[in-house]
């Protein structure tokens, strides 16, 4: 097929470029009713009018043309732009640890993409040398594009295909394994990987960015750094998710792959640990472990891969009023387990009791989870939460409600025998069920209290 | 033998042959000999109740100290939209700046601190930048779209300004021509730096965000007069709308300068236009001076790009280095650094008081941070070193007869950068002048401030959606214009108003009050301009302005003083107190005058008496002596009653023999 000369271009738009004969990287002169205009016709984002011809102007700025007014357009010149992130050898040093970056698509490393007007990404070690050199110092790294999804596309594929290439190269002798990924689901994939990897040798750090790489103040390059520095000299074992403590350009936290969430939906230091502290945080410097007990990093390479998953589970959020016909119709279009995602201590009301027992009746696993997110499930507080476990309803502890659905995917995809889907969920893997809550799991100050903000001023924010 | 060599006498030599003249001395001739040649980009804040892209207010400042927290960042370059690095950028990260931002919650949210993408694009700054790219006869655009443009100092947490095009190619016209500009863009303000030292800097967020427009003319001013009237008229046309801001640090101009055969060069941050002449004008003779150097070096050095320095560290001990003003007590390294071919450069004449090898220790300060004073070198005038420690150095680096030498200090981590600055800067010498920004000092020099950015640091803004501009918003917006300055400027004259009032009038937006005393009161615009702009200017420069006072109280004073059927000459003494108790109603500022209300025919039925007395007292034979005693005797019961012109009259008319006027 012949390259789009009119890249993005639709409907009056496009009708005027052609009647011009003007393409997408024409040096132009438009002449319309507003006056006379000159630049580079640049392509058209997808989603925008057909009213408009976008030009860069000599002075790098771009503008808008409304094409209604357009009675001439002469070609110039043309130059077509290439954006593409220099490429550098990425260096080799014997005494330098090995680490593999597997690629998963996000904003880690990216480049403009007309299309959507939004940012793609670009991967390549060699790209990555190119952009965030300090790189070299850390670690040898090498890379390997395994998909190329938004993290809102991350699914059962990509946790299976990640989990078997995460086996093959503890196998081949990594010292560490980064895997890029957009932030939006870092943390089902992180719990994913937690089940589907177990025993690991090395340590297996997520990482993603908040502020895309074609920033300058972007968190990625730095946050690549930490998980590079995790994952070649850090001696926690686990998979983790790696990103920044404050929004200042000053530490991140390596959070166990269990018990992280996304708080924010913009803030640098989105990811936080709930019901527990992070496992450690990190500079480029070093991983210094904030607990005192991990799984360390091992000479062997006995890895177990379980690449296991069921994806007629599903989740649903309690709310006020929730009318029984809603589970009703989970049950009828086939889902074997749910997670509740129940109020205060774990409730649902009472209408949709008779729901609930007939889904047990067909055999769906049911847990529940809470809406505080911190704390524990406790049923046996109140009558309506006694109600609900002798309906069969399975309290999750203080298991997140996102890791509950993927251990509850990934024990389903393993057995159907529901006493032994309980086993596994109620055993906890790695931390996604604690025994105990200790008093620095909660801290959620609130600002305006004259120490929080004593303390506020005193660190960097 | 030869006579040593004198810096002296080679700065003065090297002066006279750059042909450099004094400003007040200088003539067109000498500026089209050089081929002066300067461009503005003249910023505006406006005035609008929150900032341009989230929804804090604006224009509320802190001090240095007041914040609520601290943050940092680094930034790192990115590639442009064209896929280019961009200089600035690359010298900014070699830098290797922490840059430190504090906030206060009053003024700065989430979005300040790049936590937050854009909210949509604040409406009433549009609206009062698109009045402003008409009043500057500009093509508006079809759609706004806002831009990234790189900004890696740290003055914006993002690194970048979002900024967007409103106009494109307008013109304004001043007293002997026209001016055209490239553009209009409504962009938001950046952060105010606290300090910089080594390598943290320190910026406050209040000011971030606010809304700014920048008006970018071509460069067709032809000399530092010209500059300064393109400045004030842009000034005073952003200013006629009445929506923008006007006090210290409200509008901002970066001026660009070249001379033939030199480079775009562009003084940062002007915030006075009366400074810019003397700014130009030295810009302009220091690049003239660079390409004499220029010259000078390609005549020396076959092979420039072969050119490179040498150096080596030395030990402070031997060479008494401890006087130098390096920290006492600190690890610094110190180099002795030779410069092949050099001698006679570094103390060519740059600017008056400045000599080339200035431009060393500027660069050291800002790419390696190296704080000042960070070196000597071997054509300073003051030989702090002695003649015998340079001789010893020239021989440990092996130096030749015209070479020239310098020595630098600084913390060990910073040395390869400070290196590469100083054999980069050196190079930059056979090219002639480097692209540079430059701070203004008050002596009307220049500083190294960063590397130019050119065009490679724009990238579209993949946060915000482009905003289509309809007929019927211009129609609107042309609708709510006021007159244009040029036509204004050209009442004035009409009107008789004195030159020496203009500029006051035009800055503070006044012609339309003088239009509305004329049209409501029938009152000369030539007097209320010189009410304003002599007698009230004058009073502001003694008392400090109070909230509750503005120009439209004088209208109101006058409006009252027309009820009251008032002479306005009272106007001037009103005045005084009017702006120190702006509270104050009219009635009891004429009480503390001790003003009392008389008839024209009660005042006129005392000069008779007076003309009688004044015979008696009579001293000096001059003829008007009579009419000074008798005005000044009537002076205080005649003002805001009568009009003194018409009390002369009268009393010059006064014929004694019919104890009448005559006729």
């Amino acid at each position: 097929m012949s390259e789009d000369i009119f890249q993005g271009y639709k409907g009056r738009a496009l009708e005027i470029l052609q009647k011009y004969n003007a393409r997408v990287w024409a040096k132009v002169r438009v002449d319309s009713t507003r006056g006379t205009f000159e630049g580079t016709i640049l392509p058209r984002a997808e989603n925008t009018d057909d009213k408009h011809l976008v030009l860069k102007i000599f002075t790098g700025y771009n503008i808008g043309v409304d094409i209604s007014g357009i009675t001439m357009i002469t070609e110039l010149g043309y130059k077509k732009a290439v954006y593409k992130i220099p490429e550098k050898e990425f260096p080799y040093s014997k005494e330098k640890p090995n680490v593999k970056l597997l690629g998963t698509g996000g904003t880690i490393a990216s480049r403009l993409d007309y299309r959507t007007g939004a940012v793609i990404p670009a991967f390549s070690p060699g790209e990555l040398y190119g952009a965030v050199p300090e790189l070299a110092d850390i670690c040898n790294l090498t890379t390997e594009k395994l998909f190329a999804v938004f993290s809102e596309n991350m699914g059962p594929e990509q946790y299976k295909k990640l989990a078997v290439a995460i086996g093959h190269e503890i196998e081949k002798g990594v010292d560490g394994i980064i895997i890029g990924h957009g932030t939006d689901t870092l943390h089902y994939t992180s719990a994913a990987l937690t089940f589907m990897v177990q025993n690991s040798p090395v340590p297996i750090v997520l990482v993603g960015s908040q502020r895309s790489s074609d920033r300058p103040s972007s968190d990625a390059a730095l946050n690549l750094m930490h998980a590079a520095t995790a994952a070649a000299h850090g001696d926690i074992a686990e998979v983790m998710v790696c990103m920044f403590g404050p929004t200042s350009d000053e530490y991140g936290f390596l959070h166990g792959g269990t018990r992280v969430r996304k708080m924010h939906s913009s803030y640098r230091s989105t990811f936080r640990t709930i019901g527990d502290t992070p496992l450690a945080t990190v500079t480029r410097n070093g991983v210094t472990p904030i607990k005192k007990e991990y799984n360390r990093r091992r000479k062997d390479r006995n890895v177990t891969i379980l690449p296991y998953y069921d994806e007629r589970v599903t989740m649903i959020y309690y709310y006020t009023n929730m009318k029984p016909d809603v589970i009703d119709a989970l049950v009828d279009a086939g889902y074997k387990g749910i997670i509740i995602i129940g109020t205060g201590l774990g409730h649902v009301n009472k209408p949709i009791y008779p729901a609930i027992e007939r889904a047990i009746a067909k055999g769906v696993a049911i847990y529940m989870t809470v809406q505080t997110l911190w704390g524990y499930v406790h049923m046996f507080v109140y009558d309506t939460g006694r109600d609900l476990m002798a309906k069969g309803i399975i309290p999750a502890e203080n298991m997140l409600p996102e890791t509950a659905f993927i251990k509850l995917s990934w024990a389903l995809g393993q057995t159907s025998d529901l006493a032994e889907v309980k086993r596994i969920m109620l055993t906890p893997i790695n931390n996604e069920i604690t025994p105990r809550e200790p008093y620095n799991g909660y801290l959620i100050y609130q600002g305006g209290v004259p120490e929080v903000e004593d303390f506020i001023r005193q660190f960097h924010k | 033998m030869k006579p040593p060599f004198d810096p002296r006498r080679n700065y003065a030599e090297t002066q006279q042959k750059t042909g450099y003249v004094k400003r007040k001395e200088a003539t067109q001739a000498d500026y089209d000999r050089i081929g002066f040649m300067s461009g503005l980009e003249v910023h505006q804040q406006l005035r609008t109740r929150k900032k341009l892209f989230c929804r804090c207010p604006s224009g509320i400042y802190q001090k240095e100290d007041d914040f609520d927290a601290e943050l940092v960042r680094h930034m790192r370059p990115t590639l442009s939209e064209l896929g280019e690095y961009d200089g600035t950028a690359l010298m900014e990260f070699r830098t290797r700046k922490n840059i430190i931002y504090r906030i206060k919650n009053e003024t700065a949210c989430t979005y300040e601190v790049d936590d937050t993408p854009p909210f949509p694009l604040n409406m009433e700054a549009l609206d009062i930048s698109i009045e402003i790219a008409l009043l500057s006869k500009m093509k508006v655009v079809g759609e706004v779209h806002i831009t990234r443009k790189q900004y890696l100092d740290g003055s914006i947490p993002t690194g970048f300004q979002r900024t967007a095009i409103v106009g494109v190619e307008g013109e304004i016209e001043l007293k002997n021509k026209k001016v055209r500009l490239i553009q209009l863009s409504l962009e938001e303000d950046s952060c105010r730096e606290v300090s910089d030292i080594g390598h943290w800097r320190v910026y406050r967020t209040d000011r971030l965000g606010m809304p700014l427009i920048e008006t970018v003319t071509y460069p067709d001013f032809k000399n530092p007069d010209e500059v300064r009237e393109g400045a004030d008229y842009i000034r005073f046309l952003n200013r006629s709308t009445g929506k923008v801001l006007t006090g210290v640090g409200s509008t901002r101009a970066d001026v660009n300068v070249s001379c033939r055969g030199g480079t775009r060069v562009e003084i940062k941050g002007v915030s006075h236009t009366g400074w810019m002449p003397e700014l130009t004008h030295n810009e302009v003779f220091r690049q003239w001076a660079l390409l004499a150097v220029k010259e000078t070096l390609n005549a020396r050095v076959k092979d420039p790009a072969a050119w490179k320095i040498s150096w080596k560290e030395l030990r402070p001990r031997d060479f008494k280095l401890e006087n130098l003003g390096m920290p006492k007590n600190s690890d610094f390294k110190v180099l002795g650094v030779n410069l092949p071919e050099f001698k006679g450069i570094l103390s060519h004449f740059t600017q008056p008081g400045k000599m080339f090898g200035d431009e060393f220790t500027d660069r050291l300060k800002v790419i390696a941070c190296l704080e000042k004073p960070n070196m000597v070198h071997s054509e300073m005038f003051d030989n702090v070193l002695g003649d015998k420690a340079w001789a010893r150095i020239r021989t440990l680096l092996e130096s030749g007869d015209n070479d020239a030498q310098i020595i630098f200090w600084g913390p060990a981590d910073d040395i390869k950068t400070a290196l590469e600055t100083i054999e980069e800067r050196g190079k930059m010498a056979f090219a002639g002048v480097p692209n540079e920004t430059r701070k203004s000092l008050p002596d009307g020099t220049t500083i190294f401030e960063r590397v130019l950015p050119g065009a490679d640091r724009m990238y579209p803004d993949t946060d915000s959606a482009p905003i289509p501009l309809e007929d019927t918003t211009i129609d609107e917006a042309l609708n709510r214009l006021p007159q244009l300055v040029s036509s204004r400027i050209r009442s004035l004259i009409e009107w008789q108003v004195p030159e020496d009032t203009h500029t006051y009038i035009l800055k503070n937006n006044l012609v339309p009050l003088l239009e509305q005393a004329q049209a409501e009161l029938g009152i000369a615009p030539r007097f209320t301009a010189t009410l304003l702009a002599h007698t009230l200017k004058h009073i502001q420069g003694q008392y400090p302005a109070l909230p509750d006072f503005s120009y439209g109280k004088v209208l109101e004073m006058l409006r009252y003083l027309k009820e009251k059927q008032m002479d306005p000459g009272i106007a001037k003494k009103m005045l005084l107190q009017i702006y120190q108790h702006p509270k104050m109603d009219f009635e009891s500022v004429l009480t503390t005058l001790n003003f009392k209300y008389m008839s024209k025919s009660e005042i006129f039925g005392k000069i008779p008496f007076l003309v009688k007395k004044y015979q008696e007292i009579r001293t000096s034979g001059e003829e008007t002596a009579g009419l000074r005693w008798i005005m000044g005797n009537l002076n205080k019961v005649a003002t805001g009653n009568i009009s003194l012109k018409e009390l002369s009259h009268q009393i010059t008319s006064f014929n004694p023999a019919t104890n009448q006027p005559t006729q």
